[in-house]
C-alpha cells in the first residue's frame, strides 16, 4: 500500500518537475499566442529583444519584447529595469533579455491584453548602436538618375522655345 | 461596334497620368526633408531614388503626350485607375530599397495597402524600420485617404472640367462645395485641422504613458494618419497593443469614427449644423449597424467566456468592431487570437462589420452605410406597399444633408455596388480556399482586403503565395475605387484589342 502511494507521489512529482522544466525553457511568442489557454495564469519564461520605449508607469513599467516573430508586452517593476540600457529601433539592437513571470491570455488588470507579469529579468546579450554607413551603390544610383533627370528637364526646356518660334 | 481608342485618347490619359506621377514624386520631398532632419542618410537615398524615377517618368509622359484637351469621362476614369497602380509601383520603390520587404511585389503590396488605406502589411522586422520609411508608410495612407487625384487636383491642377471626372473616378461622387477644386481643398483643410488636434492629443498621451517626447509625437502623427484615414498601419509591430493604454485606445476610436464620417457631414458640423449628425441616414445606419454587430460579437464572446470581465469584453470587442467597421484595421489583440479564441459567430460579426464600412465621401472603403441605409429604406417601402391598401401612395424619403425622395435609380445603384462588393469578398475567399485556408479565415482576410480594412487573422504574411498577394492587391485597388473606373479601364483595354 505504502509502495503504491510512493509510486503515485513519485509520478506526481515527476509530472510537475517535467511541467516545471518545460515552462522553465523560454517559450516562443508563437507558442504563447497559439496555446494561450494552456499557459494562462501559469509561470512562463520568455526571451526576446527589448524594443521601442520603456514606458514607466509609477512603480511598474511596460516593456515590449520581440523574439523575432511577435512582440509581447511585459509588465515589470521599474526597479528591475536598471540593467536595461539599450532598446531596439532603427540603428540599434536592443538588449536581449529573459523574463520569468506569469502569463495572462486576457489580463483582467490590463484591459484583457495578452501579457506577462514578470517577477525577474536577466540580461542575456547587451544591445548596441549600429553604425550607419553610407550605401555607396545607392549614392551612385542617385547621381546617375540625377543626370538623367537633368537631361530630360533640359530637353523639355530646349524644345519649348523651338516650338514657340 | 466597339471603337478602338484614338491616339488623342492615349495622349490625354498619358498627359494627366504624367501630372499625377509628378505629384506623387513630389510628395517624397517630405520624407527626404524628414530623413535629413533626423539624420537617416540611407533612407534619404531611397527616397531620392524614388523621387528621381517618378519625376523622370512624369516629365517624359507630360512631354510626349502633351495635349491641351480636357478629359472626357472615359479618359478620366482610366487616368484614375491607372494612377493608383502607378502610385503603388512608385511608392514601393523606397520601401523595397529599405531591405525590409522580401520582394518588390511585397513592397508594392504594402504601398497599395497604404494608398488604399487598407493596412494589411508584409513588412519584415517593423520594429527596426527607419523613422523615414515609417513616416512614408503612414503618409501614403494620408494621401490615399484623401484620394491620390485629390492631391493633384488640390495642388497641381487649376480648374478644369476634367477634374470632376477624376474626382468621381476616385469613388467620391459627392461635391461638398460647388467647385470640385474647392471641395478637394476643403477635404484637406478638415484633414489638417484634425491632424494638428489628433497628433497633439496622441503625443501628449504618449508622454503621459511613458514614451520619450519625440517618439510620442512622431508615433502620434503616424497613428493619427492611419486612424483618421482609416488605414491601419502602425509604427510598431504590435499595432495599438504596443501602447498598453486605455486613453490611447479611446483617442484612436474617436479618430477612426471621425474618419468614417462623410466629409459633407464634417462640413455641416463645421457650419454649426450639429443636428445633421442625428438626422443623417449615414450616421444613423452606422450607429445601428455598430450596435447590432457589437451585440452579436459580445453575445458570442460572453457565451464562450473568452474574457474574464464584462468591461474587458467591452474594451476588446468594441475596439475590434469599431476598427473593422470604420475600415481602419488597428488591433489590440494578435491576429492568431481571432481564430484561436473568438468563436465563429464573433468572427462572422466582425466580417459583417468590415464588409459594411463607413460613409461615402469619407476615407473608408467597403459597401458604405449610405447604400445600406438606402437598401433598408427600399425594403421598408416594399413591405409598406404590401401592407397598405393598393391605392395608397407610398413615398419613402431619407435625410442626407437634405431630404431626398427615394427613387428606383438610387436603389438600383446601391444594390449593384453592394452586389459587386459581395462578389469580390467571396471571390477573394475562393482564392484563399485554393491555397488550403479554411473558408471563414479566407473570407475574413478577403473581406478585410476588399473592404480596405486591414484586420488580419494571420493569412497575410510575407510567405504567402504570390497569387494570393496579387489577389489581395487587386481587391484593395478595386474596393477603394468602387469598381467603376476599373470596369472602364478593362473596357478601354478590350476596345484597344477588339475595337475598329
Amino acid at each position: 500500500m505504502i509502495d503504491k502511494h510512493c509510486k503515485f507521489l513519485l509520478a506526481v512529482c515527476l509530472f510537475f518537475a517535467w511541467r516545471g522544466i518545460s515552462f522553465a525553457q523560454p517559450l516562443s511568442s508563437e507558442e504563447l499566442i497559439k496555446k494561450a489557454r494552456t499557459y494562462d495564469n501559469k509561470p512562463v519564461v520568455y526571451a526576446g529583444e527589448v524594443i521601442g520605449d520603456i514606458m514607466f508607469r509609477g512603480e511598474y513599467a511596460w516593456i515590449n519584447m520581440s523574439d523575432g516573430k511577435n512582440a509581447l508586452g511585459v509588465w515589470i517593476k521599474s526597479g528591475l529595469l536598471a540593467g536595461i540600457t539599450q532598446t531596439g529601433a532603427y540603428g540599434s539592437r536592443g538588449d536581449w533579455v529573459e523574463v520569468s513571470g506569469v502569463f495572462h491570455r486576457a489580463c483582467p488588470e490590463h484591459g484583457g491584453d495578452l501579457d506577462i507579469h514578470a517577477g525577474s529579468i536577466k540580461l542575456i546579450v547587451a544591445g548596441k548602436k549600429l553604425r550607419q554607413e553610407l550605401n555607396k551603390q545607392k549614392r551612385d544610383i542617385v547621381f546617375i538618375l540625377l543626370g538623367v533627370l537633368c537631361l530630360v528637364s533640359i530637353l523639355r526646356l530646349i524644345k519649348r522655345p523651338l516650338k514657340a518660334k | 461596334m466597339i471603337l478602338r481608342p484614338r491616339l488623342e485618347d492615349i495622349r490625354s490619359i498619358g498627359y494627366y497620368l504624367g501630372k499625377i506621377i509628378i505629384a506623387i514624386g513630389l510628395t517624397m520631398l517630405l520624407p527626404i526633408a524628414f530623413a535629413i532632419f533626423v539624420g537617416e542618410i540611407n533612407p534619404a537615398l531611397d527616397f531620392l531614388i524614388g523621387i528621381e524615377i517618378s519625376l523622370i517618368i512624369g516629365l517624359v509622359l507630360t512631354k510626349v503626350c502633351f495635349t491641351e484637351r480636357d478629359l472626357n469621362w472615359m479618359q478620366g476614369m482610366v487616368v484614375v485607375s491607372l494612377s493608383w497602380l502607378v502610385a503603388a509601383a512608385l511608392g514601393a520603390i523606397p520601401l523595397y530599397l529599405s531591405g525590409h520587404w522580401l520582394s518588390y511585389l511585397d513592397a508594392c503590396f504594402d504601398a497599395m495597402s497604404g494608398f488604399a488605406t487598407t493596412g494589411l502589411s508584409l513588412v519584415g522586422d517593423l520594429d527596426h524600420l527607419s523613422l523615414t520609411h515609417n513616416l512614408w508608410r503612414h503618409l501614403i495612407m494620408f494621401i490615399g485617404g484623401q484620394g491620390i487625384v485629390i492631391v493633384a487636383l488640390s495642388f497641381f491642377v487649376r480648374g478644369m472640367s476634367g477634374a470632376f471626372k477624376m474626382y468621381v473616378g476616385e469613388a467620391r461622387e459627392e461635391r461638398i462645395l460647388p467647385n470640385v477644386i474647392h471641395t478637394a481643398r476643403f477635404i484637406w483643410l478638415v484633414s489638417f485641422v484634425y491632424l494638428a488636434l489628433g497628433t497633439l492629443a496622441l503625443g501628449i498621451t504618449g508622454i503621459f504613458i511613458g514614451m520619450k517626447p519625440f517618439n510620442a509625437f512622431f508615433q502620434g502623427l503616424c497613428i493619427f494618419m492611419a486612424a483618421f484615414d482609416t488605414g491601419g498601419f502602425a509604427p510598431q509591430s504590435q499595432s495599438i497593443l504596443y501602447y498598453h493604454s486605455f486613453a490611447f485606445e479611446i483617442i484612436t476610436v474617436i479618430l477612426m469614427v471621425l474618419g468614417a464620417l462623410n466629409f459633407k457631414l464634417h462640413y455641416c458640423l463645421w457650419m454649426g449644423r450639429r443636428r445633421e449628425i442625428f438626422d443623417n441616414i449615414e450616421s444613423r445606419t452606422l450607429f445601428v449597424s455598430i450596435l447590432v454587430v457589437f451585440s452579436i460579437v459580445a453575445g458570442s464572446l460572453s457565451h464562450y467566456g473568452i474574457y474574464p470581465q464584462a468591461l474587458v469584453l467591452f474594451r476588446k470587442g468594441f475596439y475590434q468592431i469599431i476598427s473593422g467597421h470604420t475600415g481602419t484595421g488597428f488591433q489590440t489583440m494578435y491576429p492568431g487570437q481571432f481564430f484561436g479564441e473568438w468563436g465563429h459567430l464573433a468572427l462572422i460579426g466582425t466580417i459583417c462589420a468590415m464588409g459594411m464600412g463607413g460613409a461615402v465621401c469619407s476615407t473608408t472603403g467597403a459597401i458604405k452605410t449610405l447604400r445600406i441605409g438606402i437598401i433598408a429604406k427600399a425594403f421598408i417601402e416594399d413591405v409598406k406597399r404590401v401592407i397598405l391598401p393598393e391605392k395608397a401612395i407610398v413615398v419613402q424619403k431619407y435625410h442626407h444633408v437634405k431630404d431626398i425622395f427615394l427613387d428606383d435609380k438610387q436603389v438600383r445603384s446601391a444594390l449593384l455596388i453592394t452586389l459587386a462588393y459581395l462578389i469580390i469578398y467571396v471571390l477573394g475567399a475562393c482564392v484563399g480556399l485554393l491555397f488550403g485556408h479554411p473558408f471563414l479565415n479566407s473570407l475574413f482576410e478577403s473581406t478585410s482586403a476588399a473592404a480596405n480594412v486591414g484586420l488580419s487573422c494571420g493569412i497575410t504574411n510575407p510567405q504567402m503565395p504570390a497569387l494570393l498577394k496579387a489577389t489581395y492587391m487587386l481587391q484593395m485597388w478595386a474596393g477603394r475605387l468602387e469598381f467603376m473606373s476599373i470596369f472602364t479601364l478593362i473596357g478601354f483595354f478590350v476596345a484597344f484589342v477588339k475595337g475598329r
